[in-house]
């Protein structure tokens, strides 16, 4: 059985019949409004793509500094990694643990399962922890917040402008294309994955 | 307008992981796993009132200093100052730039202040099983769903900030408490968020029109 006929509403628990829908269409609920299913611009070999530019991009943006300040002749720069640590010695471990999970770890994390299990599905195979990779996938979604980081380094940088001269550095657009990768990659509905894992299976 | 079917009327289930549709046993309390995918079935999210109220209440409570003590001070030359999540908010937008100042205050007054009162309505509403305004109600809850955590911009803000600003003892930015408690007000309010179970919203039974 492929497509399950039915799908419940996860807002309001109303009961509706899937219709089929063209690709980058979002069926909403007839009674709440709320998102009920989409249907992803991409198809399994782009996500793919998507999530190896994400691992690459990913690695860059953390490598290279964000920006670099130069003052009264000293200057710094800082990858995200040394902003990290320097936050967790001036007193601010919890501030400086938050970012490095909501920044670092879950969207590692997130590309990391992607990687687990694509390439299974794109195979035609069923990978043997898919379940509980889905499900880690869908619990991290909230909680990966590059997006806010870089409008973060926005703000902060403005701050800093009558403090020191401050220069943009490749960690700063990498972030930014991370941004726009993630996003993509999170625009996929998870639960077309379990139909393409349902037919793996058959 | 009457009700589209729901499925705990139609003895159905969904699973929350797969979105699988399962017929549900008759009065069976423990509905079991989903065959697809193993996840543990339950019609609602679990105590979802309780801890959506517990969250609340500590979210507000670290409000309150959140917003009085300073989130960082500042050392220029022989100068030190302090800014509140307020007052940097206001420093941006003579200093900086009008449009981040609007973001930062979208995200870090508005957008806390709204999200604890609008979970503060949800609650009581559906407490009283009141079915004043549900579908306006549901969008207020996806909304907050979605915007939640554009409020973490300031803590990433500091964080930077310090991490950054340290030119020697002449110009250097320290933190204060109020960053902490900020982020915890966030995180908690992320953490209401996602307890609070939205088919509560529409669980309420349907007043007769008839009978009134």
């Amino acid at each position: 059985m492929t497509a399950a006929p039915l799908i419940v509403c996860e807002y309001c628990d109303t009961v509706h019949r899937r219709a089929g829908l063209t690709p980058g269409d979002l069926a909403t609920c007839r009674v709440c409004g709320g998102p009920l299913y989409r249907r992803s611009r991409f198809d399994l070999d782009e996500m793919l793509a998507l999530t190896v530019a994400s691992a690459i991009v990913f690695v860059v943006a953390n490598v290279y500094p964000i920006v670099v300040m130069e003052s009264q002749g000293v200057t710094t720069e800082a990858a995200l990694w040394q902003m990290i640590l320097t936050a967790w010695d001036s007193g601010i471990a919890a501030v400086a643990a938050i970012a490095a999970l909501t920044v670092f770890t879950f969207p590692l994390l997130q590309i990391a399962l992607y990687l687990y299990v694509l390439p299974g599905l794109h195979a035609g195979r069923a990978p043997k922890e898919f379940s509980g990779a889905l499900r880690l996938l869908q619990q991290l979604r909230p909680w990966a917040m590059v997006e806010v980081f870089l409008v973060g380094v926005l703000v902060s940088v403005v701050k800093m402008r009558s403090l020191a001269d401050v220069t943009p550095e490749p960690g700063l657009w990498a972030f930014a294309v991370l941004t726009i990768l993630l996003t993509a990659l999170g625009s996929f509905d998870l639960r077309e994955l379990w139909d393409k894992f349902e037919d793996a299976r058959a | 307008m009457s009700l589209a079917a729901r499925a705990t009327a139609l003895r159905m289930i969904a699973c929350e992981t797969c979105g699988l549709v399962l017929r549900t046993p008759a009065g069976a309390a423990d509905l079991g796993h989903c065959p697809r995918c193993a996840t543990t079935l339950h019609r609602r999210k679990r105590d979802s009132l309780h801890r959506t109220w517990a969250y609340v209440i500590a979210a507000t409570i670290l409000y309150v200093p959140a917003n009085l003590l300073p989130v960082l001070y500042t050392t220029q030359g022989f100068d030190r100052s302090s800014d509140t999540i307020l007052s940097g908010v206001v420093e941006l937008w003579r200093y900086g730039s009008w449009d981040l100042a609007v973001i930062v205050f979208t995200a870090s007054i508005v957008v806390p202040l709204l999200k604890i009162g609008t979970l503060v309505m949800l609650l009581v509403t559906t407490q009283c099983g009141s079915v004043w305004r549900r579908p306006e109600r549901a969008r207020l809850y996806r909304i907050m769903e979605f915007i939640g955590h554009w409020s973490m911009l300031d803590v990433f803000a500091v964080a930077l900030l310090v991490a950054l600003v340290h030119f020697g003892p002449l110009a250097r930015v320290e933190p204060g408490g109020g960053i902490i408690a900020f982020g915890a007000v966030v995180v908690l309010t992320m953490l209401a968020t996602m307890s609070f179970d939205p088919r509560l919203i529409w669980d309420a039974p349907e007043k007769d029109p008839s009978r009134q």
